[in-house]
């Protein structure tokens, strides 16, 4: 029993520092030549506009369904024209920034760690290498960056049409009016929240893909080992981000409010 | 870094009969496993090394080793003049430059075309004009007889086709040595002739150093017997090797990570160890 946990202390160990090193490297590949630029425009485009349809239908109905539910309990004490103040400060500090990066998690990080683990188990990655090729500035770099960049992009076009959305529910179902909805909006809105559910799509983007690298190119045992990745890839970014979340929301509330 | 060589160097590397890779008493081993337990050769410029052995006996390590994708536990490994077990990846770079590999299965590009394949180091890392790259590609297609297959995609092509694009991306940039793992395993005996021809055409035509590693006896004894030449019409045949030819290829068969026969074909067929014996029958 002893061994067993001395084994999984181990591995976990080394599984940390492999994350560490990758992190390091891939910072590293992003201040130095050579920089594959067609390569981050590529990650852009697949995770930027492709994640857009996925994004904007989770937003939307987030944003419906929390107008929805809110409006029960505000009609209850004739408070139904501020569901806009409760819609917007929710999506935008916690709901529009935690199911973004939720979806892209099962999106991109999954995807990430398919494909370089396909490449691992089939040895392209150590073509690459062999063809003088650093795979962390031709693989990982655009992935991280894209990650990085995107995810807040992606966030701001969520916690919109969450908004929006919360509008139709205010609008026709509430039966409140569209002025008093968006002024509601707007006041229900200080710069701290906007600054922190600007800051978290950052770390989340960062976290989802730097995961989803290190564990496709740590990929072995072939095809079933490619599903075992895939698989870890989308549980340990998922939890990353829901912790994530914790610890950005509480240096927030530590140091800025 | 790779360290500057000196001149002197340079032109010794450059001589007929120089040592391209030495392998010095090299030996790794993963956690208990030992892959190699002392594994010492040298390979002459222009020769071709053909590595024999069983499943997992380390052939394939060797060739990992030699391109830097492995570093040895302990021993000297020396690539073209440069010590590879103590360069970074950077520095191994440099060394790459020179070596082409087949991977077994070929490892193309699954999201790249033939053509960005083939050209992929020229493409990615060098500041060549497009369309001089692109005349690389389809001499080098055309030299393996694909041409008609560029814009496929690696999905499209057989077994076969694939291990030759392969050999095609290794030798776009002109490396002075390739590496073939495995290059025929797996191939039907008409698809694997053409992959050995292939082997023999850049080794006598293109002046290549080889190490071959395989388990296909068949292919081994045919690349290490015949060689190529081309008439005056610039046509190219395959022919049985001369005495001195035959000489330029050596046999080492390697037995749980130690080498247990070194040298030409007649001796490995003569040789009265058993397992060799065993392993021929």
């Amino acid at each position: 029993m002893l061994s067993l946990i001395e084994g999984w202390l181990k591995k976990a160990a080394l599984d940390v520092q492999e994350y560490v090193r990758l992190v390091k490297a891939t910072f590293g590949g992003v201040f130095t030549r050579p920089f594959y630029t067609h390569d981050v425009v590529e990650q852009f485009d697949l995770i930027g506009w492709g994640s857009l349809t996925v994004v904007l239908l989770a937003g939307l109905f987030t944003g419906m369904a929390l107008a929805s539910q809110s409006g029960l309990t505000l009609d209850q004490f004739g408070a139904t024209p501020v569901v806009g103040r409760l819609v917007s400060a929710s999506m935008i500090k916690e709901l529009g920034p935690v199911l973004t990066a939720l979806m892209l998690t099962g999106r991109i990080g999954s995807g990430i760690a398919a494909e370089l683990g396909s490449m691992a188990v089939t040895d392209q990655i150590n073509a690459l290498r062999a063809l003088g090729t650093d795979p962390l500035r031709k693989l990982v770099v655009p992935r991280v960056l894209a990650g990085i960049f995107m995810a807040p992009a992606l966030t701001v076009v969520s916690d919109f049409i969450g908004i929006l959305g919360g509008w139709v529910i205010a609008r026709y179902q509430l039966q409140v009016s569209s002025s008093l909805y968006w002024a509601s909006v707007t006041k229900g809105l200080y710069m701290d929240d906007v600054w922190m559910g600007l800051s978290k799509p950052f770390v989340f983007g960062f976290l989802i893909s730097t995961i989803a690298c290190h564990v496709g190119l740590r990929t072995r045992g072939g095809t079933a080992g490619v599903g075992r990745s895939t698989t870890i890839s989308v549980v340990a970014g998922s939890v990353a981000v829901i912790a994530g979340d914790f610890f950005v929301t509480q240096i927030f509330i530590g140091f800025i409010y | 870094m790779a360290t500057e060589l000196a001149p002197s160097a340079k032109e010794i590397l450059a001589e007929p009969g120089a040592p391209v890779i030495v392998f010095d008493h090299v030996q790794l081993a993963f956690d208990e496993k030992v892959v190699l337990r002392d594994l010492t050769f040298t390979l002459i410029k222009g020769h071709t090394k053909i590595i024999l052995g069983a499943s997992g006996s380390g052939k394939s390590t060797a060739l990992k080793i030699i391109v830097g994708l492995w570093k040895a536990d302990a021993g000297v490994v020396w690539v073209n003049g440069q010590r590879v077990d103590q360069l970074s990846e950077r520095g191994l770079m440099e060394v790459r430059s020179d070596l082409g590999m087949i991977f077994q299965e070929g490892a193309l590009f699954d999201s790249l075309t033939v053509r960005e394949n083939v050209g992929y180091k020229l493409y990615e890392e060098t500041n060549l004009p497009l369309a001089e790259i692109d005349g690389r590609v389809k001499e080098v297609l055309g030299f393996i007889g694909l041409a008609e297959h560029i814009d496929k995609m690696p999905s499209e092509l057989s077994g076969g086709q694939r291990r030759r694009v392969a050999i095609a991306r290794a030798i776009c940039f002109r490396p002075s040595i390739m590496l073939y793992d495995e290059a025929t395993t797996g191939l039907d005996p008409i698809t694997a002739s053409t992959v050995n021809d292939e082997m023999i055409k850049l080794r006598d035509l293109e002046n290549v150093s080889s190490i071959i590693v395989t388990h296909q006896l068949r292919d081994a004894f045919y690349v290490a017997e015949h060689m190529a030449v081309r008439d005056a019409a610039g046509a190219v045949s395959i022919v049985p090797a001369t005495a001195a030819k035959e000489r330029e290829a050596e046999f080492i068969m390697i037995r749980d990570g130690l080498i247990i026969f070194e040298g030409e074909a007649d001796a490995l067929r003569r040789s009265d160890d058993p397992y060799i014996k065993e392993f021929l029958s």
